[in-house]
């Protein structure tokens, strides 16, 4: 059994006042995630992601496909109990605390309340809410909120977790505090499926990505898969070479770069072989200071699909 | 469907209501109240009990209005608008249970309204007849602390409940500016509805006839609800009557509810 799995699930909006025409928001998604997996959903604005989620809690209603959570229909209301979701740019009401919130969500949950009493002060450390937690949540700042949201989303120690673009409005601090509650989710065994158009975000925890651009996917697969192909080359940074060393190393390499006095960064293109270089420069008596591998980040190749896709769609039109 | 669920989502409703309005409306209420009875009755000099019974009536009617037009709305409303709706729907609980749970909140929150402003409203008449010497008091067609008021304040509220019903089936589809005045409009018309069928009588065109006779079976007759001018008379109201008004009002909440219901249930949030 898969912990998500759509098949070709499609949504239109309704767009315009008078004479409504639909709009296409997600095209055909066929999609499985594994149990204990961390899935980044990942595109540009407007691609798709969040209308992914909303499919997927049956926030709305599908024009046509199927999604389907730990192997029940999408909006079985008994799953809900081992499921927890963030949504973007989370809300709540006005007039509540988040300690309030949290005890109102559990009661909904049936958590009961001992348990409430001893996991809502826990879960608020956890995501880094202090004395703001009886504070009315319309005075709350929109990173106080995310971390709310955060919370609520974790309240029942969910088998799968859902979260809209976890990391917006946080700061840097708030971002690696999700980034490892992600990695606590997933260290004990659950899922996650997240949304980001922010690809460093992704490549800290994810496995598995898949690429959405225009409401299509484009891509999707193990990260170190999509990334593999994409060793471009390696760059070696040198110290204590004279010109002359260096100028028979530039024979070989793709660009040298003077970073400093007698310190050079050497490209050198991923058909050469950087223990060459490292023997040419021991024998002149400089040292190699780093060897690093040129990768394709999730970013380029992220601007490629998209970019891809675009083009493909210009030509159709 | 489930008890649980129902009061959780029913007790953040009235937590939220409290801390929002309410409590400001029953403040102004009971010092609009007690300056109006220390005005009368220095004007009358404690002739006239009845203008403070109506007084206090028709301001429980229309404060309750207003609380039920406008919270009853935003239950919906707010939690579209906010996107509350979106990590509320992801816990276990049936769109169905949520509209229920919001219109007992809101249903609780306007029990409490309206009890305090019959309590004010009691305290008023106390102190109007401790102040009022005997030969006045003799002269009140219904004794001070009636307990006929209490029919009025029942049907009141039975009334209220009507309104936030309607209320809250407006705002299950549509904006809440249309809501409030849809909701307002049929406040109206619920109130001279019994004149469709006085009109039904003088118009010739048969069409016209089943249109007007439609209208006055489908809209909401609330007339009924009102029974200030007996009560303050010191005129019985009868049991029989009192039940039949509620069980009318109860039938017709009860379809609301399930439409409004149905509506939200298979709506997209977007
Ligand atoms: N309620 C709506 N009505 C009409 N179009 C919408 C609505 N919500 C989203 N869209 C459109 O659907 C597309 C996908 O949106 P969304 O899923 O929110 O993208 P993402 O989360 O990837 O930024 C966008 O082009 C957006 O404009
Ligand atoms: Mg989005």
């Amino acid at each position: 059994m898969h912990a998500i799995d759509t098949e070709d699930l499609t949504k239109d909006y309704a767009l315009g006042f008078w004479r409504k025409r639909p709009y296409r928001a997600l095209d055909r998604l066929t999609l499985a995630v594994e149990p204990g997996e961390v899935f980044g959903l990942l595109g540009p604005n407007g691609s798709g992601k969040t209308t992914t989620l909303k499919l997927l809690l049956q926030l709305v209603f599908p024009t046509g496909g199927r999604a389907e959570i730990l192997g029940r229909p999408a909006g079985d209301v008994s799953v809900r109990r081992r499921i927890g979701y963030l949504p973007e740019n989370p809300y709540f009401y006005d007039h509540l605390t988040a300690v309030e919130l949290l005890d109102y969500f559990g009661r909904l949950l049936g958590i009961g309340a001992a348990d409430r009493a001893a996991r809502i002060p826990r879960l608020l450390d956890q995501v880094g809410l202090g004395a703001e937690r009886r504070l009315a949540l319309r005075r709350c700042s929109k990173g106080m909120l995310q971390r709310v949201g955060l919370a609520q989303a974790l309240l029942n120690e969910p088998e799968v977790v859902f979260l809209d673009e976890p990391m917006s409005g946080l700061d840097p601090i708030g971002r690696r505090m999700v980034r490892e509650l992600i990695l606590g989710l997933r260290d004990r065994g659950a899922t996650v499926f997240f949304s980001s158009h922010i690809l460093s975000d992704a490549e800290a925890v994810c496995s598995r990505v898949a690429i959405l651009a225009g409401g299509r996917l484009v891509a999707s697969g193990l990260l170190t898969d999509l990334l593999a192909f994409g060793i471009k080359g390696w760059e070696v940074v040198v110290e204590g070479a004279d010109t002359a060393a260096i100028e028979r190393v530039r024979a070989m390499a793709a660009r040298v770069t003077p970073i400093a006095e007698r310190r050079y960064a050497v490209e050198l293109p991923s058909t050469a072989r950087p223990d060459v270089v490292m023997a040419e420069m021991t024998a002149v008596g400089a040292s190699v200071v780093s060897i690093n591998p040129l990768r394709d980040t999730l970013e380029d190749y992220f601007m490629r699909q998209v970019a891809e896709h675009v083009r493909e769609r210009q030509v159709r039109a | 469907m489930s008890g649980g669920r129902l009061g959780a989502v029913a007790l953040s409703v009235f937590r939220e209501s409290v801390r929002d309005r309410v409590f400001y409306n029953l403040l102004l209420f009971a010092v609009l109240l007690v300056g109006a009875a220390v005005l009368v009755g220095q004007m009358t000099a404690g002739q006239d009990i009845k203008i403070i019974k109506d007084l206090g009536l028709a301001a429980t009617s229309a404060f309750g209005l207003f609380i039920a037009v406008f919270i009853g709305i935003g239950l919906v409303w707010k939690e579209l608008e906010r996107h509350s709706v979106y990590s509320l729907l992801a816990k276990p609980v049936r769109r169905t249970e949520l509209v229920l749970g919001k219109y007992l909140g809101l249903a609780f929150t306007l029990l409490v309204n309206v009890a305090v402003m019959a309590a004010v409203l009691y305290v008023v008449l106390a102190c109007m007849w401790w102040i009022s010497p005997e030969n006045i008091r003799a002269s009140w067609e219904s004794p001070a602390l009636d307990p006929a008021l209490l029919v009025a304040f029942l049907l009141i509220y039975v009334q209220l409940l009507l309104v936030t019903a309607i209320a809250l089936f407006f705002s299950t589809f549509s904006s809440p500016m249309l809501s409030a005045v849809l909701t307002f409009g049929f406040y109206v018309i619920g109130h001279f509805n019994a004149d469709l069928k006085h009109f039904e009588t003088v118009i010739a065109s048969a069409p016209l006839v089943w249109l007007t006779r439609a209208l006055y079976y489908l809209l909401p007759n609330l007339a009924p609800f009102d029974v200030t001018a007996p009560v303050v008379h010191g005129q019985a109201v009868s049991p029989g009557y009192v039940a039949m008004t509620i069980g009318y009002g109860a039938v017709y909440v009860a379809f609301l509810l399930a439409a409004g219901a149905h509506i939200f249930a298979r709506r997209d949030f977007k």
